[in-house]
């Protein structure tokens, strides 16, 4: 099962290899990790996706790293997840209208067109990703890349409502 | 008007300011700058012969007096040197902080000569390190290093100080307010889980004090024992608590686990409560976690809350201070009714001692048991003695066969099991408590990896004692050959005359005596203990054969303890 955490930390030179190698050191498998500065020129927010049925440990270590200032576990729902990607799409001409269709339903946009492919830009949940990568498998995928998952808790006042939508 | 210093002249005086009054290492290239000022400082300075020996020093020093040890190298292969004693002191939980020079920061990443990526390898190997980027940065970075150090779970700490900020100069100022927004180590447990302990603590009939090296750490012997008495329920303590609790008390049970005595592996096993403080569910406690004291509902206090639940389920989780969590469970014990009678568990317990005792035999005529001269040491000294081992058998025997009744005065390493830790940390214990008498019990395999640090004892005119029992083989690891692999000796027997220990240790500056026969054994530590004046080390020509016992076969259930070589030998599903 994935998990996503957000870690906060001191914004300091070697920060992000402190991290990584603390999973490595505890044998955690990271899917995806992203970093980035915050609203407080000091944090930096690390956004993780980890396999793995026990995030106790996971947490805990992460804790114990003397520059983590906050860690914290979203439960499936409760946070604002986006991912973006860039993939690349074999069309023929007579079939880019067919796959621009089908890419406008899917809210991707297209940010680069050749003589025999579309590059698409997906930015979303990761689920509207999936989606599409799956779409567009069909056609014949050449080139992808992906961010890994940022993330924010939901407003606790509104989680409710938005839960959904996600 | 504002002082101005060299980086080098910060470092050390920012030591001194840490009331720092030893530094053990080693110059070189990197960190020679730093070598200058020490002429003029009041620190002293014990000069190893080998970077992992000032390592070892400086944990010696930190177990023996319970202040930050510090050790000092230069850059590249000393720093990859100093690794083992880092990870040894991380494991553990020792305070330890270590300088290492580093290549000027416009060589950093070039392949400079000596030059090692130390921040990067020492990482998983230390509490927190760093790499300092300028001369300012000294006395707040090393005042840091001391604080991490001693504070929270306890353990070793690196700052890598590149050559050209040893000779930068800087504006000397005492070093600020800490700032360090993650780290706030708990001290006091929650309340409510005090509470919950209590409570778990009044129902249980067959509760046992699981007591690890935490507690010794927190200082907190003394509210352990009146813990203890005040619930009057019986108690483990493991290779690392050793001396925290007194080996004469009723209640102390001794060592459990691997090569615990019956009683106390067994008293874990079949208890209903594991009251454990500052320990970790070793896997040399445990044994196979699935078949661990599966009927006992387990109490968990420890300082770091990653040790709690991760190798066994706690029922009553307390993160805080040993000995601040001891305090709140005296005071919520006190405010409550009598304890159960637990007469029927204390006596049951006092059957096993009496049954299953640890055991050994001395022949007259035969080859000296290690246990024997353990034993004897222990006669003659009356106990006072600091007691430091290296790993392996005799490790093991003297944990088991010394009787321990002070803190502080077992040293050894439990987490890592590094070969070659007794005789520089001998070194390092009797730098911090000169007064006392430091042995070393050694094994001839440990010896030889460590030995060289005689010649530090020696030159630097601390008198250190070591006693190598002299099997004439890596004893631990034969035991196995001969347990586990039918005997098939391989690459485990050294040779019984080459080195000669005595000749080695009169090599070194040392005064090397030697024992053949159980009735020399007596006569010979007489006369090391009345050496004062140098080193000694005596050669113990022990028994080739003996092996440690009871075991638990290392995965195996604590329930299948073999109590000697003819009852594991007998057992057809140990073997």
């Amino acid at each position: 099962m994935k998990h996503v955490i957000a870690v906060l930390v001191e914004n300091k030179p070697g920060v992000l290899a402190r991290v990584s190698t603390m999973f490595a050191r505890r044998g955690f498998n990271i899917h995806s990790l992203t970093v980035g500065p915050t609203e407080d020129p000091s944090l930096s927010r690390m956004t993780v996706v980890v396999d793995g049925p026990e995030m106790e440990q996971i947490v805990k270590q992460l804790y114990k790293l003397v520059h983590t200032v906050k860690v914290m576990e979203f439960e499936p729902g409760t946070a604002i997840e986006r991912e973006i990607m860039l993939v690349r799409v074999n069309a023929s001409p007579k079939l880019r209208g067919e796959i621009l269709d089908a890419a406008r339903v899917c809210e991707a946009k297209a940010v680069d067109v050749g003589v025999t492919t579309i590059t698409f830009e997906v930015t979303g949940p990761p689920d509207r990703l999936a989606d599409f990568l799956q779409l567009m498998s069909a056609y014949g995928v050449t080139s992808l890349a992906k961010s890994g998952r940022i993330a924010l808790a939901r407003d606790q006042k509104t989680a409710k409502s938005q839960t959904k939508s996600a | 008007m504002p002082e101005q210093l060299t980086g080098a002249q910060a470092l050390i005086r920012s030591l001194e300011y840490e009331g720092v009054e030893v530094v053990f290492g080693m110059p070189g290239g990197a960190i020679l700058k730093a070598y200058d000022p020490i002429i003029e400082s009041p620190i002293r300075h014990v000069l190893a012969r080998h970077e992992q020996g000032a390592g070892h020093m400086a944990s010696g020093y930190a177990h023996a007096t319970g202040r930050v040890g510090v050790a000092m190298v230069t850059s590249g292969p000393a720093a990859t040197n100093l690794l083992t004693a880092l990870q040894d002191a991380y494991m553990d939980s020792v305070p330890m902080v270590a300088i290492t020079g580093q290549v000027a920061t416009t060589s950093i990443g070039n392949d400079a000569f000596q030059e090692a990526h130390t921040w990067g390898m020492s990482m998983p190997a230390t509490k927190h390190n760093s790499l300092i980027t300028s001369a300012e940065e000294i006395p707040d970075a090393i005042r840091e290093a001391f604080h991490l150090a001693s504070t929270g779970r306890k353990g070793p700490v690196l700052v890598d100080v590149p050559k050209n900020i040893l000779t930068d100069t800087m504006t000397w100022h005492r070093p600020g307010q800490i700032k360090l927004p993650g780290y706030k180590p708990a001290v006091k447990g929650h309340p409510r889980q005090v509470k919950a302990a209590a409570d778990l603590i009044e129902q249980s009939e067959r509760p046992v004090l699981y007591i690890g090296g935490g507690v010794g750490a927190a200082g907190g012997g003394d509210e352990l024992r009146q813990f203890a008495e005040m619930i009057n329920v019986p108690m483990v303590t493991t290779l690392m608590a050793r001396g925290i609790f007194p080996d004469s008390h009723p209640l102390n049970l001794g060592m459990p686990g691997m090569h615990g005595n019956y009683t106390a592996t067994i008293a874990m096993q079949r208890s209903d409560l594991l009251i454990t403080i500052g320990a970790r569910f070793d896997d040399r406690i445990t044994g196979d976690l699935k078949s661990f004291a599966t009927g006992a509902k387990v109490i968990h206090v420890d300082v770091d809350p990653a040790e709690i639940s991760k190798n066994r389920f706690a029922d009553v989780p307390i993160v805080g201070d040993a000995k601040a969590v001891l305090e709140q469970l005296i005071t919520e014990i006190g405010s409550r009714g009598a304890q159960p009678n637990r007469d029927a568990w204390l006596a049951t317990l006092s059957d096993w001692q009496a049954t299953y005792p640890l055991a050994y035999e001395q022949d007259p005529d035969g080859p000296i048991q290690q246990q024997y001269v353990i034993e004897e040491l222990h006669r003659i000294t009356g106990g006072d003695a600091t007691i430091v081992a290296g790993v392996g058998q005799h490790q093991m025997w003297a944990s088991q066969f010394w009787g321990f009744e002070e803190p502080r005065r077992w040293i050894n390493s439990g987490g890592l099991g590094t070969m070659g830790y007794a005789i520089p940390a001998a070194v390092g214990a009797k730098v911090g408590t000169p007064d006392e008498i430091v042995f070393a019990f050694d094994g001839d395999g440990c010896f030889q990896m460590t030995g060289t640090e005689l010649i530090t004892a020696s030159v630097e005119n601390i008198p250190i004692k070591v006693a190598v029992l002299n099997n004439a083989s890596l004893g631990m690891v034969k035991q196995w050959q001969t347990l586990f692999y039918d005997g098939r000796l391989s690459q485990t027997e050294l040779s019984p005359t080459v080195p000669d220990f005595a000749m080695f240790a009169e090599a070194c500056g040392a005064v090397g005596l030697r024992a053949d026969r159980p009735d020399q054994v007596a006569a010979v530590l007489e006369e090391a203990l009345a050496i004062n004046d140098r080193p000694v080390v005596i050669d113990f020509a022990c028994d080739p054969e003996a092996m440690v016992f009871p075991m638990v076969p290392a995965g195996g259930s604590n329930d299948d303890i073999a109590l000697s070589r003819e009852d594991f030998m007998s057992r057809e599903d140990l073997t």
